[in-house]
């Protein structure tokens, strides 16, 4: 680099530079959070969603799968499940009810969880949800 | 080595070590679950597995970085450590809390473990790479602070340069922005929005400076060149880094519900993101070109180029590769990110740690090099690592595109699961090159137990 370009002048292009990007992406993430809830539709967050949250998390459900993209390539997208199983909650909840315990053999397999049905309720309650949430038409189609 | 206090890194390095080694013995498993589909079903399910492929990964770069910042900001500062005994503690504090984590993911159930660490009081678990029960999280949280208790007293007392400013603004920043997983609303959009904070702006972001600041260090000891060039270098990196990297977290806020205009802000600012990665290239290439002495530890230059050719390669072409959100629509959470994770994390983070391993251990050990043989050895290691992990990638990304076809473009889209079994062949190709990888992490070990005639300080060719 050229010696008219001096140390203190990339000092300052670090600082400033960083600060005002700090800035304006701190300002676009609270405008974020502003027009927020016209897309994800929290008034929809019932209890049972919020349940259902918590036991995804609990059971680590996104360490094999993804949800809206995120999470793991294992098994399949879960952010449409919900339209995926014929718009039907319990679709989803018998899936995850009668996966065998010792797993299918020679076929990636999922766990049997023993939920009972109040906490699979609320899982469902909350794929269901999740699958309304304004996200820009992601995925692509119906496989997810 | 300087100062005596220097040597607690040396604990830090060998844990590191370590723990990468079990990281890739769970990948293998995790590449072997892929194929064959029940594999140590129900016993190790897929999900635990990697979470603690994942985790094992965080934990020992996080012992690196320490590792290097006790070996580096002594030497910049040119006093001892502040405590070099708090450094030790802090080691076997942090070493039981790794190890007891994977246990608990191992010996129950996980939302067993949830239940036991109290994950109803403070929920924060099952969140992809933030996994750890809250009660670990608060102990990374301690341990970090001790430890930038310690470096913040060390600097205070000692000379201060950039190099250990900028290390302390990425140590900072990596310990800010893991608050942020203390942070799990209801919401989930909102959840996904913070999670960013402490992944994207981890790897993107804080960290690339600690990469920075280790690189800088390193290229001055082995080619003497002048700080106040190196120095310089260093601030442009860096900023190139921020700047693109704070927006460049648009390109995570495509498809999770967040309003349309990140898709420009963030399409627009992570395709600048490969610039400091390539700025990062061209500062080790044309250091070691321009070097003032011919360093007698050859390999700690070879780990110094390769960091900046893979940081490069996985984080700026593979990133650039899905980083629009037009491409990113169907390449979004596919075998294509898994390419990309895998090389950036290699190329940038395992590598710059080993950059620092290599350079550091040898003075540890009270010489200026290791002897030709054992650095030869290490040679073999670099290489066989770097080039499976290459073939990891194109194998992966041979998958991905052929996911992306088969279950989201064409006409007929077929199901996930019915993609995946066509893909197999491309998931053994890939645990093949990852026994490449075991064989290359074992010859990089072999390395260090390598006897011959070492460099010595009276016969280093200065
Ligand atoms: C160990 C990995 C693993 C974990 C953990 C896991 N799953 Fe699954 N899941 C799978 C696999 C594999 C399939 C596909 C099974 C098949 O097609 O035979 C699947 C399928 C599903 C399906 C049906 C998807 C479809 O398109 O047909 C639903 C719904 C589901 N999982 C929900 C969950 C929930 C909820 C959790 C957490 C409580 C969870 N899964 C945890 C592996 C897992
Ligand atoms: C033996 C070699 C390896 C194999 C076979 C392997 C295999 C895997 C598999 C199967 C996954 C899970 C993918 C999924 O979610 O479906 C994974 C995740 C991951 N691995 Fe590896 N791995 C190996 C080595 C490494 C190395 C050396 C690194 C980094 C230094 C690494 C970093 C990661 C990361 C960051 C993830 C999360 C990826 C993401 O979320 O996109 N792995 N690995
Ligand atoms: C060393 C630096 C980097 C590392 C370690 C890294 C690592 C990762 C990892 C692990 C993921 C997967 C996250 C998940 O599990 O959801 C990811 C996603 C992503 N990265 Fe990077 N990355 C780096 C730099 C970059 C750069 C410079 C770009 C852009 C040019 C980029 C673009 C992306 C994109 C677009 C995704 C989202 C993929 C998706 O939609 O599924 N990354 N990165
Ligand atoms: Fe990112």
């Amino acid at each position: 680099m050229s010696e008219t370009f001096t140390k203190t002048m990339a000092r300052n292009i670090f600082y400033g530079g960083s600060l005002f990007f700090i800035l304006v992406f701190l300002g676009l993430i609270f405008h974020t959070t502003r027009v927020l809830p016209e897309r994800d539709h929290r008034e929809n967050i019932t209890p049972q969603v919020v349940l259902g949250k918590k036991l995804w998390e609990d059971n680590n459900c996104i360490g094999c799968h993804t949800l809206m993209g995120e999470g793991a390539y294992f098994a399949p997208e879960l952010a449409n499940v919900y339209q995926r199983l014929g718009e039907s909650k319990d679709a989803i909840i018998s899936f995850i009810k009668y996966r065998p315990a010792e797993g299918v053999p020679g076929r990636r397999s999922m766990p049997q969880f023993n939920l009972s049905d109040e906490e699979l309720d609320a899982l469902a309650e909350f794929l269901k949800w999740t699958s309304e949430i304004n996200d820009g038409d992601w995925p692509p189609n119906i496989q997810g | 080595m300087k100062f005596s206090s220097q040597a607690v890194a040396k604990p830090y390095f060998i844990a590191a070590i370590g723990l990468f080694t079990l990281q890739i013995v769970f990948g293998l498993t995790l590449g072997l679950q892929y194929v064959l589909g029940d594999f140590l079903f129900p016993e190790i399910p897929f999900n635990v597995a990697r979470m603690v492929h994942t985790n094992l990964l965080i934990i020992w770069v996080l012992f690196g970085f320490m590792g290097a910042s006790y070996y580096l900001v002594p030497e910049e500062s040119d006093v001892e450590l502040y405590s070099p005994k708090l450094a030790l503690w802090l080691f076997w504090i942090f070493l039981s809390a790794s190890v007891l984590t994977v246990i608990g993911y191992l010996a129950v159930p996980y939302a067993t473990l949830a239940e036991i660490t109290g994950n109803d009081i403070l929920p924060t678990m099952g969140r992809e790479f933030l996994e750890q029960p809250t009660l670990t999280k608060i102990g990374i949280v301690v341990v970090v602070l001790g430890f930038l208790f310690n470096l913040g007293m060390t600097i205070l007392k000692g000379r201060k340069t950039v190099i250990t400013m900028v290390l302390m603004i990425g140590l900072v920043g990596l310990a800010v922005m893991f608050l942020f997983s203390f942070y799990n609303p209801e919401n989930l959009v909102l959840d996904k929005i913070f999670w960013w904070w402490v992944v994207h702006l981890w790897v993107e972001g804080v960290w690339e400076l600690i990469l920075g600041a280790i690189m800088a260090f390193v290229l001055i000891k082995i080619t003497g060149i002048d700080r106040e060039v190196i120095e310089k270098w260093l601030y442009m990196i860096i900023a190139m880094a921020l700047i693109t990297g704070i927006l460049g977290t648009g390109h995570h806020y495509f498809w999770i519900g967040t309003p349309d205009y990140w898709q420009v802000l963030g399409s627009i600012f992570s395709a600048l993101e490969p610039i400091p990665f390539f700025m990062m290239t061209l500062f080790a290439f044309s250091m070691i070109n321009k070097r003032r002495r011919d360093h007698p530890n050859k390999v700690a230059a070879l780990w110094a180029m390769g960091t900046g050719v893979m940081a490069f390669l996985g984080a700026g072409v593979w990133g650039f590769m899905h980083t629009l959100a037009p491409v990113n629509y169907y390449t979004h959470g596919t075998q294509i990110t898994a390419a990309h994770g895998h090389m950036a994390f290699y190329g940038a983070y395992a590598m710059i740690v080993m950059t620092m391993i290599s350079y550091a251990m040898p003075n540890m050990r009270g010489r200026v090099a290791n002897s030709a043989k054992a650095q030869s050895w290490e040679v073999w290691g670099f290489w066989l690592m770097t080039i499976s992990m290459v073939l990891i990638t194109l194998f992966l990304t041979a998958a991905g595109v052929l996911q992306v076809w088969l279950q989201r473009y064409t006409d007929m889209p077929q199901s996930f699961m019915v993609v995946q079994d066509q893909l197999a062949i491309f998931y053994w190709l890939r645990f093949a090159a990852g026994v490449g990888f075991l064989a290359g992490v074992g010859t990089y070990i072999a390395s260090f137990f390598i006897k011959g005639e070492a460099v010595g300080l009276a016969n280093a060719a200065r």
